[in-house]
Formats: structure tokens, C-alpha cells, sequence
């Protein structure tokens, strides 16, 4: 609440940039992930250091095997880097127990996955829910908090449908709500336009952008050109490190962010 | 595409509330229950399936305790209608080789005496009172009717001690006592049947040569325990009773009767002495002061004593025995319905991979993952457990429906039946209906416990790529 509030500030007090003044959501810090396999140690990651902006958009890419996933599991606080640090909204979790982990995950991230992963016995709004049953202490005024994010996803209408009910694009978009829920200073998504026709692709795509534009911070996996070129910056790993950054735009300067509601 | 509406904002966590958290928690636990049941409508059949092992085996605990509580009851019953103040002295005919030393041509004497009574009497302190009795076989004949009674002397007192109730009439008086009166009053069904269209009250009915005036029927009456180390019941629906004073002097103390073809003289004064002391705790104390009377002054042992109290001790130990039997049995068909439970709750634990990976993801612990699953099982065994209650509520109506069916359909099949099967009433236990829930619902968390802790124990990633 004091970060939307200092972005409105500095839009008013009309600082040059607002990039500067960006808090670091994530910073990634010589992290390196060594898995055993078939008796020989993999690296998956081998040195890579990131900070990721508030109000970011960041699409990583590589090829299978260059440590994308890997990176996307330890940002998403699935995993635990094997050394390095990883500091998450301030907090250092490359040391924490996986019930801490949990509860950081329930608590600054949203998930968005290539196959919606949505529970098929609960409704859309039932669904988008989920991250809400597993706040602790419990966030205030939940059900009413789902359906207006249904209704911003546009799924208003189909509160009661079931996932099997719907079509991919519309399971996305229960998926993205959920992903919103729990208010996460991170969005992580793992090739969020993979099962989709570049049609409903586009349509979730517009959507992650405004949800950009309105000061979340994305962290998107992809291997398609055309979506990673959504994206503000664009992160290529090759054999567990960083291989290239391109920025597509300059972040916006803050003054230029629509204040959250 | 943009943003339908602006994005609704949530307050950070409110300071901790306890009220609020204690109310939640009340909701959580509605709202866990809805999810499970929900979970498990997935596959209907299979939770339906194992929904029915858990029924069976609550059903089945309610219905056996309610069958052995049913059959102890009547026991019980049977022994407390003897009086639980009560001390019974009976006598017995001793063992062929001691009988002989007493026989002889007056052939045997033996049993209890005038003397023991009086002397029970004059030495009992805590007694209420005693009360004498003297029985036979005999026909009982009216005009072409006749049955093979059981011909009581006794006084009225007896009639108070037994509980025997008047159906119409009266019962003998101490008048009839003091003047040897030739009346008579008839059992229910004796007097049924020897007046099977007079009313009997009034009349006269023989035995052997002497006629007795019938002033009362006496209420149809259930039987009573065994005692006096006969094994039938003592049933009272033979019974025709006559003054003790009239007994002694029309037929005596000298019967003779038929066994195996010979005669045989037996000389018997009384058959059978009750005394009745003023409290339980009394019982004991005046039946040992009753036993070393009778110790001391019969040679042989001609008479035993029982002790209703006693008897309803044994009872007591026979009925809890019995519960652990049939809570044993049940509780075996409640164990094969918790491995059932366990094997469904394995299959929808693997079936459900990506569901314990997406919610891990989504913030649940590893707790909370084993908390969902129980909470799936106790909704499993709690159903099963309910209906199981429902179904053992009908034990009654089903064991009646079942007897007047038996009774209508197969009616040489229902008089084969002993009467105490035919007289079963099963008496639901409330502990037992409690148990037997709480026993389903505890199987359920103890054999939902292994596949919930297999679910939590999954690996985030592994479970998210499961297909």
C-alpha cells in the first residue's frame, strides 16, 4: 500500500524517472542449481544474478534445457537454489522450510501455467478461490474480491461453470484472476499462451499487458518470439546462464502508471 | 483487451483478530467438508462403495448390541421378578446313593421342614419376611377338561412377593388359610383352558378326589429365571393355586409318584422358602446366616439356596462379556470398511497428482495438504457413520417386521423357535449408536492418514507435471 502510494507521489512531484525510485521485487544474486542425474551432476544454473523491477515485464527465454524452468521453479519458490541468494519482497528465501516457502508463495506470488491447471471439480469461482484458503492470517472480504476479478478476466457471467465448461482462452483467464487474488508482488508465468491459437494467445497477452500497465510485476517464461516481444525486457539463458537482457521499452515513468484503485 | 473495471485492491492483513479467526475456523471446517464431499462426487460409485463397507460395519455394531442387550434384559428381567431382595431356599432331592440311607419302606424324606421355616424366621434378623411353599404335579380336571398343573400351596404373601397380579376374583386370604378353605385360584392360561366357555369363578375344579372353589384368576405373568437348579424358566401359566393349610391337610406331605414305572413315597414339607430381607445390602449377610441354619440341621444336602442378586451379578458379567464379543465382531467389519476407505483414498491421492501440486503452488503446507485429504475421509466415514445410525435405528422395526413375518409365513418354523428368540426385543444402546459413529469416524482418520500424508509428501514440481 506505501509502494502505490510513493508511485503516485513521485508522479506528482514529476521526477525525471521513475526507474530509480523502482523497489527490487526480486533479486536473483549468483544463484546456481546443481541436480543429480544418473549419477552425474547437471547445472542447471550456474551463476545467474537478476533484479526484477516493480512493475516489470520480463520474458524468459531459452532453449529446452538452458535453465528457464529451473529459473521460473526457483522464482517461483518451488525450489530451493543449490548456492546463491534469492530475496524475494525482502525476504531471504533460498534458506527457508518448505513451510515458510508455502506460506511466501501463498503470500507474494500468482501462478499462471501453460495448462490453466485449474481444479476441474470447483466452479470458476470456486477456482480463483483457492489461493485465498490458504492465507494466513486470512485476507478480508475474499468472495466478493473473487467475483470482481472474475468480472474483470471477463468471466462475470460464468461464476458457476465448471473448467471442463469452458474454453482454453476462458480457463486462462480464471487462472490469471486466481493468479491475482492474493494481491502478489509477483506474477510468474510459465508459457501462459502455450496451449492456445495466436488468436486467444493475443487475448491473454492484452490482458497480462494491462495487468502490467496497472503496476504488476510479470515474470513470463515463453519460447515464442512473438510473445516474448510483449514483453518490456527479454531474457535469454543458454546452458544455465544469462546469455543475453534486451529491452523492448523503457519502463514506464511512474507518473505514467495508472495509480491501483 | 483491457481491464474491465478497475482492479479491486485488498487491504493487507488486518491486525490478528481472535473472535474472527475462532469464527473462521467454524466456516473453514463447513466449508472443508463441502470441499470434500464435492471431491468425492468425482467418482460417485467408488466413494458410494466405500461409503456402504462403513455403513455395514456401524449398522452392524448398533444391531448386535442392541440383539445382546435385548436377550440380557429379558434375563435380567426374569431374575429381578424373583426379587433382587429376595433369598430362595428350595428343595432338592438328593443323588440316588445318599436317598437310599433315608428310604426304606417310608421311601424318602428330604427337602425343607416346618422347622426351617420357623427358624429362618426366628433367626434372620433383617428379615421382611418368609414365605412358605409347598408344590406338586397333579391333573386338574373340569368335567372333560383337564391339565397337567403344577399345584401350589401357598400363602398370600405369595402372591404379593411374585408380583402376581389379579386378572379377575381374588387371591387366597389369610381367612381361607386359618379355615382350610377349598378354594382356588387359577393361572391364566390354566383357567383358560379348563373353562373354555363357563366363567370360571365360582365353579369347581378337581384334584384327584377333592373339589376347590375357583375365586380368582391370577394375570397372565411372563416366566421367571431358572432357578433351584432346574434349566427351564419358571413359568407361571400352569400354576393352580391352593392355602397352605388346605395343601397339608387334603393331600399331605407324603405324595407318591411314578418313576420309571415303580412307585416311589417321597415325604417333602415344603418346596420352597423365600425370604425376602428389607434392603440389598442385607442379601448376602442373611443368606450366609440362612445357609449355616440349613448346614447345621440337615444331614445331606437336600435344598439350594439361590440368590437373585447373585444371579443378576452373573448376568451383569455375562451381558459385558458378551458386548466385547459382538463390539469385537463389529468392530472387525468396521476395520475391513477402513481398509476400503484407505484404498480409495490411495487411488484418488494418485489420481489427484496435479490437483496437490497446483494448491501446494497456490500456498497450502504440507499440513494443510494432509488436513484436505483427512478431511475427505472423515466426510466418507462421517456419511457412512450417519447412515450406518439411521440404519441401526431400525433394528426394531426390522426384527418385529421379521417376526410377524416368520409367524404368518412360516408358523410351524415359529413355534419351533425357543421362546427366547421368539420374545426378542432389541434394545438399542445409546453408548453403542455413539460408539459405533465415533468408531467410523475415527477408522476413517486412521486409515485416511497414510494417503494423506503420501499426498503432502509429493514434490511440488513433480506433481504440477503430472499428467
Amino acid at each position: 500500500m506505501s509502494d502505490d502510494r510513493r508511485l503516485r507521489d513521485d508522479g506528482r512531484t514529476g521526477l525525471p524517472s521513475a526507474t530509480r525510485e523502482r523497489r527490487v521485487v526480486a533479486r536473483v544474486e549468483k544463484v546456481t542449481k546443481v541436480y543429480r542425474l544418473g549419477g552425474h551432476d547437471v547445472r542447471a544454473l550456474d551463476g545467474v544474478s537478476i533484479d526484477f523491477l516493480e512493475g516489470d515485464f520480463v520474458a524468459i527465454m531459452g532453449s529446452s534445457g538452458s535453465g528457464k524452468s529451473t529459473l521460473l521453479n526457483l522464482l517461483g519458490c518451488l525450489d530451493r537454489p543449490t548456492t546463491g541468494r534469492y530475496v524475494l519482497a525482502g525476504e531471504d528465501v533460498a534458506s527457508m522450510d518448505d513451510e515458510t516457502l508455502s506460506r511466501i508463495r501463498g503470500r507474494y506470488l500468482g501462478f499462471i501455467f501453460q495448462s490453466y491447471n485449474l481444479i476441474q471439480q470447483l466452479s470458476v469461482v470456486e477456482n480463483i478461490e483457492v489461493p485465498l484458503s490458504y492465507q494466513r492470517p486470512p485476507l478480508p472480504g475474499g468472495r466478493e474480491r473473487c467475483l470482481k476479478l472474475a468480472a474483470l478476466v471477463g468471466l462475470g457471467g460464468r461464476l458457476g461453470h465448471r473448467p471442463t465448461e469452458l474454453s482454453g482462452g476462458q480457463q486462462q483467464r480464471v487462472a490469471i484472476a486466481r493468479a491475482l487474488v492474493n494481491n502478489p508482488q509477483v506474477i510468474l508465468a510459465d508459457e501462459p499462451t502455450g496451449n492456445l491459437d495466436s488468436a486467444t494467445s493475443h487475448e491473454i497477452m492484452d490482458l497480462l499487458d494491462a495487468l502490467n500497465h496497472a503496476g504488476r510485476t510479470i515474470v513470463m517464461v515463453t519460447h515464442e518470439d512473438d510473445i516474448a516481444a510483449r514483453a518490456r525486457r527479454v531474457i535469454r539463458l543458454r546452458d544455465g546462464r544469462i546469455d543475453t537482457v534486451s529491452e523492448n521499452r523503457p519502463l514506464a515513468p511512474a507518473a505514467e502508471v495508472p495509480a491501483l484503485p | 483487451m483491457v481491464l474491465r473495471g478497475a482492479l479491486p485492491r485488498v487491504a493487507r492483513r488486518a491486525p490478528d483478530d481472535s473472535t474472527r479467526v475462532a469464527g473462521a475456523t467454524a466456516v473453514n471446517i463447513l466449508q472443508q467438508l463441502r470441499l470434500g464431499f464435492r471431491s468425492l462426487m468425482l467418482h460417485k460409485l467408488r466413494s458410494a462403495l466405500a461409503v456402504l463397507g462403513i455403513l455395514i460395519g456401524v449398522t452392524a455394531v448398533i444391531w448386535l448390541v442392541a440383539m445382546g442387550e435385548g436377550v440380557s434384559w429379558q434375563a435380567q428381567q426374569q431374575i429381578k421378578d424373583l426379587g433382587a431382595t429376595s433369598i430362595i431356599v428350595r428343595s432338592i432331592k438328593p443323588s440316588e446313593g445318599s436317598s437310599r440311607e433315608a428310604g426304606g419302606r417310608m421311601g424318602i424324606a428330604y427337602g425343607l421342614l416346618r422347622e426351617d421355616f420357623d427358624r429362618i424366621v426366628a433367626n434372620v434378623p433383617t428379615l421382611q419376611r418368609a414365605v412358605p411353599m409347598r408344590e406338586i404335579s397333579r391333573e386338574v380336571r373340569r368335567g372333560e377338561q383337564f391339565i397337567d398343573a403344577q399345584l401350589i400351596g401357598c400363602t398370600p404373601d405369595y402372591f404379593t412377593m411374585n408380583r402376581l397380579a389379579m386378572a379377575r376374583g381374588r387371591p387366597l386370604s389369610e381367612l381361607d388359610m386359618e379355615s382350610y378353605a377349598n378354594v382356588a385360584v387359577l393361572a391364566y392360561r390354566a383357567a383358560e383352558k379348563l373353562f373354555p366357555i363357563e366363567d370360571p369363578l365360582g365353579r369347581t375344579v378337581q384334584v384327584g378326589q377333592e373339589f376347590y372353589r375357583v375365586v380368582g384368576i391370577a394375570a397372565d405373568r411372563n416366566a421367571a429365571a431358572a432357578i433351584g437348579g432346574s434349566l427351564d424358566a419358571r413359568q407361571y401359566d400352569r400354576d393352580v393355586y391352593v392355602p397352605l393349610s388346605t395343601f397339608r391337610s387334603r393331600i399331605g406331605d407324603r405324595v407318591f409318584t411314578m418313576r420309571a414305572g415303580s412307585t416311589q413315597l417321597e415325604t417333602v414339607e415344603l418346596s420352597q422358602i423365600t425370604a425376602v430381607v428389607e434392603e440389598m445390602r442385607d442379601v448376602d449377610s442373611s443368606a450366609g446366616v440362612i445357609k449355616s441354619l440349613l448346614e447345621r440341621y440337615h444331614k445331606t444336602v437336600d435344598y439350594a439356596v439361590v440368590v437373585p442378586k447373585e444371579l443378576l451379578e452373573q448376568a451383569e458379567t455375562m451381558r459385558a462379556m458378551f458386548n466385547v464379543l459382538l463390539v469385537l465382531i463389529a468392530g472387525i467389519s468396521l476395520l475391513v470398511g477402513g481398509i476400503g476407505i484407505m484404498n480409495i483414498m490411495l487411488a484418488t491421492v494418485t489420481e489427484r497428482t496435479r490437483e496437490i501440486g497446483i494448491r501446494r503452488a497456490l500456498g497450502a503446507t504440507r499440513g494443510e495438504i494432509v488436513q484436505q485429504f483427512l478431511w475427505e475421509t472423515v466426510v466418507l466415514s462421517g456419511t457412512g457413520g450417519l447412515l450406518g445410525v439411521a440404519f441401526g435405528f431400525l433394528c426394531g422395526p426390522t426384527v418385529t417386521a421379521l417376526r410377524q413375518g416368520i409367524q404368518t409365513l412360516l408358523p410351524e418354523v415359529w413355534s419351533a423357535l425357543p421362546p427366547n428368540i421368539r420374545n426378542l426385543e432389541p434394545r438399542l444402546a445409546p453408548w453403542s449408536v455413539i460408539a459405533a459413529f465415533a468408531i467410523s469416524v475415527g477408522v476413517g482418520i486412521i486409515f485416511g492418514i497414510y494417503p494423506a500424508r503420501r499426498a503432502a509428501a509429493m514434490d511440488p514440481i513433480e506433481a504440477l507435471r503430472h499428467e
